[in-house]
This record gives C-alpha cells, sequence and structure tokens, in this order.
C-alpha cells in the first residue's frame, strides 16, 4: 500500500464535516468502548494477564531469531514450507510463484493487514489471478476499491447505505429492485456471493494471528467463519505474516488469546479460534494437499533494539483505536497507511518512514487513553514523542513551528525579560478583551480564533500581582 | 502510575510544610485568580506558601514538540528554583504531571540533575489530589456555591496523576453546589497543547463535541483542573453561544468568585 500520510492534514479537514463518516464514526464509538469495559471488568485478572503478555512478547522480541527458526522447523515437520520474505515485493512474489505452480485462478482471502500493507491484491491481480476477500468488511471495501479504515473492522467509515449502494453496482445478476435495507439483507447478499467463490477458489490465504514456535501452527482469530472456508476448500493453504506475531509456546498464546477478543470487540472469546497445523494429513477428513507459511520482515526487524521496538508487542486489536478521541473524529483513512490510531502514529514511522509519517504522532494530544486500554502495554505516547524528537533534530519539523519554539524557549529561560514582557502583553490583551471577556481574532492566532474565541486574560499577571502584594506587606510591617 | 509519594523527608515544624506554588504560565498569564486561590486553599490546609519569582512555564511546549534540549534547560531551571520547597504543587495536572513524570525521563542522562529531577519529583502535586491525598482535607468549610456544576477529568491529572475522586470529594462538601457528572468527562477536550493550533479542525471537532456534551448536562458552571482545557472549553462554548460559566476548580473551592467567569466580562 502507497503512504498517503502526508496528506494527513487535508483528510482529516474532510473527514471531521464528511457528514455520513461522522455518522459512521458514531455508531462504533460507544459499541467497542462499552462492550470492552463490560468484558474486562467480568475478568479480575485482566490487569495481571496484560502484564503476563507484555512479558510474553518481550522475551520473543529479545529471542525472536531462536523461535522463528523454531517455528520453521516445526512447520516443516508438520509437512509445510516456509518462505522468507524481507520486503513486501517479495512476499508478493512468492505468493504469486505459488499461485502459478498450482495453476490458480481465483484467490480467495481471509481478513489480513498484512495484505494490506504489501498490496498483495493489487500484485496478483496484476500476474492474472483473481483474488476474492471474503470477510466482509474486506469485501465490501474491495468492491469499493478503498483501503480498510480499521484493522478490525475493514468498512467501518461506512452507513448500511452506502453497503447497499455498493453491492446494487457490483452484484449486476440480481434483481435491480430487492430489498436491501436491512443488515440482514445485506450479509445473506454477500454470503451467497462468497459461497461460490469459496468452492470455485484454487488457493486460499489467511494472515495469522499468532505463529506458535513449540507446535509450528498459525492461529487466526475471526467472528464469521470465512476463515475457515478460505484454509480449508481450496488445495493450498498460504499463511501471510509479519515475523513478530511469533509467541514461544501455545501457553503464551492462550494467555495473549484471552486478551485479544476483550480488547477489540468486547467478547470474552471470538466466535472462530482455528489453529492450522500444516496440510491433510492421510487420516484427516478434509483440509489443503499444500501448506505455505509467507514470513515477512519488511522493516521489522530493523525496529528491534530501538525506541520504538515495543510497538512490535502490537495484537491488532484495535482498542488503542477505538478509544482514541482523534481516530473517533477523523476515522482511519486520514491516516494514509494501513495501521491507523495511536498504533500506527507510533509504529508507522518505522515502518514507511518518519518523513512520510510525521503528521501521524504530531496528531496527538497525548490524552494517554490508549494506554490504559492497550493490551500490550504499549507505551504509545512516550514512542510518538520519541518520534517528535527525532523530527526535531531532523530538521523536519515545519520553520515555523521551530522559529516559534525557540523564541518563546529563549524566552522562557529568562525569567526577568520574560516576566516583564508578559506583563506588558497580558496588559494589552487584557484591554483588548476587556469589553467582552474575550478575543474573537488575533493576529497569528487563527488556528485557535478560527473555531474558539481567546478568553481574555485579566490583565495583571500573577507574578505582576504577587510582587505588588509582597511589597505592600513587607512596607506595612 | 506511581500512587501519591510523600516527601520521605519533610521536616514539617508548628507552622506546617513549606510549599512552593508552581504557578503554571496559564494561570501567571491569563487567570492568576486561580493563583490566589490555591494559596488560599493550601494556606486553609496549614501550609506556608511560597512563590519564586524565577519561575516561567514547566517546559512542555518543548517537549512536547520534541525540543529536548530547551525542555532540559528549562526543567533545570524549575528545578533550581523549587529545590528548597518540601512540596510543590501546581493547579494543573498536566504541568504537575511533567515535573513528576517527566523530568526524570528527560534529565535520566545528566548525571548531576538527574538526582535533582527525582528529588523535585517525589515532592511535587497536583493542587486538590495534594490538599486531600497528602494533607487530609476532607472538605471546604463555609464555602457556598449556588449552582448546577459539572466537571471535566483532564487528561494528565487523570491519567498520570489519578485525579478524578478528590476534586470530586471537595466540591461534595461546597454549600448549595449540586454535581451533574459530565458523559464522557474522561475524554480528551481536544486542547494538548500546541495540537489545538497545529491541527485545528481535529481539535475543533472534539472540542465542539465536548460543549455539546458539557451542555446536555444541563449545568450553569462547568469546572476543570487545567487552564489549557479551561480556555479551550470556555473560548468553544463561548463562541457556540452556550451560557454556562466556566471557571478553575480552586476558585469554587476557595469561594473566590470576584473575577467574572473565564471568557466573560464584568458585564456579560
Amino acid at each position: 500500500m502507497q503512504p498517503t500520510s502526508l496528506a494527513f492534514k487535508d483528510r482529516a479537514r474532510d473527514a471531521v464535516t464528511d457528514a455520513q463518516l461522522q455518522r459512521a464514526l458514531l455508531n462504533m464509538k460507544p459499541g467497542f468502548q462499552q462492550r470492552r469495559a463490560a468484558t474486562v471488568a467480568k475478568l479480575p485478572e485482566f490487569e495481571a494477564l496484560r502484564d503476563q503478555a507484555r512479558d510474553i512478547k518481550n522475551h520473543t522480541l529479545a529471542n525472536l531469531d531462536t523461535y522463528l527458526l523454531r517455528f520453521e522447523e516445526r512447520v516443516v515437520a508438520n509437512g509445510g514450507q516456509v518462505h522468507w520474505a524481507r520486503t513486501g515485493r517479495e512476499a508478493c512474489e512468492a505468493i504469486a510463484e505459488i499461485c502459478r505452480r498450482a495453476g490458480a485462478r481465483t484467490v480467495t482471502k481471509g481478513k489480513s493487514m498484512v495484505a494490506e500493507e504489501i498490496g498483495l491484491n493489487d500484485h496478483l491481480e496484476a500476474e492474472g489471478f483473481t483474488p476474492i476477500e471474503t470477510d466482509l468488511g474486506e469485501y465490501i471495501i474491495q468492491l469499493r476499491h478503498e483501503a480498510p479504515s480499521h484493522i478490525i473492522a475493514p468498512a467501518l467509515h461506512l452507513v448500511k447505505q452506502q453497503i447497499a449502494d455498493t453491492f446494487r453496482e457490483a452484484h449486476t445478476d440480481l434483481e435491480a429492485d430487492r430489498p436491501l435495507s436491512e443488515p440482514r439483507q445485506l450479509t445473506d447478499e454477500a454470503r451467497a456471493m462468497l459461497r461460490r467463490s469459496f468452492l470455485s477458489a484454487d488457493v486460499g490465504i489467511t494472515g495469522a494471528n499468532f505463529l506458535v514456535a513449540e507446535t509450528g501452527q498459525t492461529v487466526i482469530v475471526t467472528n464469521e467463519g470465512n476463515g475457515d472456508l478460505t484454509q480449508c476448500l481450496p488445495r493450498i493453504h498460504i499463511v501471510i505474516s509479519s515475523i513478530e506475531k511469533a509467541v514461544p509456546t501455545l501457553e503464551d498464546c492462550s494467555a495473549i488469546l484471552r486478551l485479544l477478543a476483550r480488547s477489540a470487540t468486547g467478547q470474552e472469546f471470538s466466535a472462530y479460534t482455528t489453529f492450522s497445523t500444516g496440510p491433510k494429513r492421510a487420516e484427516d477428513l478434509d483440509g489443503p494437499d499444500e501448506f505455505h507459511v509467507v514470513l515477512l520482515d519488511n522493516g521489522r526487524s530493523a525496529v528491534l533494539g530501538t525506541e520504538a521496538e515495543d510497538t512490535l508487542r502490537c495484537i491488532r486489536c484495535g482498542a488503542c483505536m477505538n478509544h482514541c478521541p482523534v481516530y473517533g473524529s477523523v476515522g482511519g483513512h486520514a491516516y494514509g497507511w494501513v495501521v491507523p490510531g495511536p498504533i500506527g502514529a507510533a509504529l508507522d514511522p518505522a515502518l514507511i518512514g518518519l518523513d512520510q509519517a510525521r503528521h501521524l504522532p504530531n496528531a496527538s494530544t497525548f490524552c494517554g487513553r490508549c494506554e490504559t486500554v492497550c493490551p500490550m502495554k504499549i507505551p504509545l505516547t512516550k514512542i510518538m514523542r520519541h518520534w517528535r524528537v527525532k523530527e526535531f533534530e531532523s530538521g523536519l519539523a515545519p520553520a515555523s513551528v521551530r522559529r516559534g519554539l525557540s523564541l518563546w524557549a529563549w524566552a522562557a529561560k529568562r525569567p526577568r525579560l520574560y516576566r516583564f514582557g508578559t506583563r506588558l502583553a497580558m496588559r494589552m490583551l487584557g484591554l483588548l478583551g476587556r469589553r467582552r471577556g474575550r478575543i474573537g481574532w488575533l493576529p497569528l492566532s487563527g488556528g485557535w480564533t478560527r473555531f474558539r474565541d481567546m478568553p481574555a486574560p485579566q490583565g495583571r499577571t500573577f507574578q505582576d500581582q504577587w510582587a505588588a502584594a509582597s511589597r505592600q506587606d513587607s512596607g506595612g510591617r | 502510575m506511581d500512587d501519591a509519594i510523600p516527601a520521605d523527608d519533610v521536616t514539617e515544624g508548628e507552622s506546617g510544610p513549606r510549599v512552593g506554588l508552581f504557578v503554571t504560565c496559564l494561570v501567571d498569564l491569563f487567570r492568576p485568580i486561580v493563583g490566589f486561590s490555591a494559596v488560599r486553599l493550601l494556606e486553609w490546609a496549614g501550609c506556608r506558601v511560597e512563590v519564586p519569582g524565577s519561575q516561567t512555564c514547566c517546559g512542555q511546549p518543548a517537549y512536547n514538540s520534541g525540543d529536548r534540549a530547551d525542555a532540559a534547560d528549562i526543567a533545570r531551571q524549575v528545578i533550581a528554583a523549587f529545590e528548597g520547597f518540601d512540596y510543590v504543587v501546581a493547579p494543573s495536572g498536566s504541568c504537575a504531571g511533567m515535573l513528576r513524570e517527566h523530568y526524570p525521563a528527560l534529565l535520566a542522562d545528566d548525571t548531576d540533575w538527574a538526582p535533582r529531577a527525582h528529588h523535585l519529583a517525589r515532592r511535587t502535586h497536583e493542587l486538590v489530589s495534594f490538599l486531600v491525598d497528602i494533607r487530609g482535607m476532607g472538605g471546604v468549610d463555609g464555602v457556598r456555591y449556588d449552582g448546577a456544576v459539572t466537571y471535566h477529568d483532564s487528561c494528565s491529572g487523570l491519567r498520570e496523576l489519578g485525579v478524578k475522586a478528590q476534586p470530586r470529594q471537595l466540591l461534595g462538601t461546597v454549600a448549595g453546589l449540586e454535581l451533574h457528572e459530565l458523559p464522557g468527562a474522561e475524554i480528551c477536550c481536544g486542547f494538548g497543547g500546541t495540537f489545538c493550533v497545529k491541527y485545528p479542525d481535529i481539535s475543533n471537532k472534539m472540542v465542539g463535541d465536548k460543549a455539546r456534551d458539557i451542555v446536555a448536562t444541563g449545568a450553569d458552571t462547568m469546572l476543570a483542573g487545567d487552564m489549557g482545557c479551561l480556555l479551550n472549553m470556555a473560548g468553544k462554548l463561548s463562541r457556540d453561544g452556550a451560557e454556562v460559566r466556566v471557571r478553575h476548580v480552586a476558585e469554587v473551592l476557595a469561594g473566590m468568585l470576584d473575577e467574572p467567569p473565564i471568557g466573560q466580562s464584568r458585564r456579560s
């Protein structure tokens, strides 16, 4: 996926005035938040689990090479194959090559943000294959040629009516005047369309929520059952996963699983948690003939050992964006890359470059709500601040910001001068706002006064009044 | 988040602990009455209050813009100015959080200043939580405020310092005051320091939502413990034409209501 994060400001401005998007965002916020809160409240050991999960992932990341090699060894022992890909391009080519050798035409896909990251669908289409998304949200945005706007709810930016319009446009062999106003009608139609694809697919591609090193299993967590049909029906199952999904053991996996659905959708467990252990064995009734795992780096190993390393603990639950007031105001597309929200603001600069992603860590009030809900205890604001330091030190910050800041800092480091200057300035502002108590417009303050009044200062600074009162006190004695 | 750590070596004489008031730049410049309210409350709580003249700002604008060098210079200046006090108290969760949580991180690699930063951090508190948690203030006697009040929890105070119950406890003892809880009180108002001018459209969306929630409570007065958030919310409420009086919580607790509410004039 080509990042468009540099356009964040413009997209954010469009987003806050987009009535349909705002309606969609309003629909999502209370649901995710309340369901998470309710299910977390029912699990007394939730906080202890967060610590445990953080420790598991920290240990894994510190020994990632060991666990990935162990994982590969187990996959091969189970009869599968592992393909190592340094870049998205290499991963796409490895997958296309498997499809070519299989003589595939139709390729079904479960939801995978890594596949979005590497632009897998475009690559497969260019190679002559027909990739079909089978997750409902992904299916909808594929029809609309859009990117996902949320990592667990890719079509979150849409309202029902838009989806109905999309289906009417795409499913031209169905009756034009069929009723599509109810969610049930929409899902039934999608299910009927997808059923055809499941049965005709030669290759099924899924992502992975976990790679279990001790067993060589890949794990997916889903609610629609599409992932299971994607990986069981075709002859070939390809798993595309980034390397940081590894966990050492099944125990570790289940500890983190207890956090994942609770944090994501507020379910205790998702409807399906599927462990894939290689191709069909002689005694199995079904399953694929071939099992491939494509392990993608795409910049992650370079994040190890840096200040952003903690972002690699992320299990993509989406809790940070579900609770983020900035994400809740602008939605996911404004961020311009596959991972939006607070985790995107912390992770994306590491993966697509700070020059591309510089807005994302800046577009935060540091309110810290994301950190309180992150199941993996990722210090998101600390990492965003780290990127701001990098930006400042490398001269990427806009010149106007740097100039204003250095002038202010120069004064703030000279208390006497600062007191003198602020005393004068506040007197003036106080006079300016005396009649109404507020100021509607100020030069160089458009960012504030375009939308808000500037409450007028009282006029005399505290330091000025305090000094005068102290003089009077000592004079009186 | 650390629990409130009382300084371990406070030598409290009969005259009470010596408290250095960190006024904060926004109170100093925009709303001195909050500083005087803080002094009154601290004196009620048995403290001797001093105000070092060499303070300017806590350095957050630099720190949050990635300018660590200037932020560290300002941190050293604050540390030097407040070193001799038993406690340092600020009428702001954001600035107190900066001194308590971030100065030690900022100066961690500075062998001379790191211990001094920790020393300051241990004794620094947000005003209302200091009154309740450290000074054991149970309520304010003889203070009256006739009105329906709602309260916004500013983010740094809430999440860095655990300021939540303390203001409600003290407000509950103000005669005539009726507290209407604000739905989404823990959601950021969209101020965020330089955020509000760097990303004005997003900030406006957030504070617009907040203003609507405030009006919907039916309260006639809106309180919070941080000037930045208060200026933001008061500015939006007045631009929207909402008739809500906005004050810092310390003004109401200290009964210092001589100044018109934030963003209003003596006539309005």
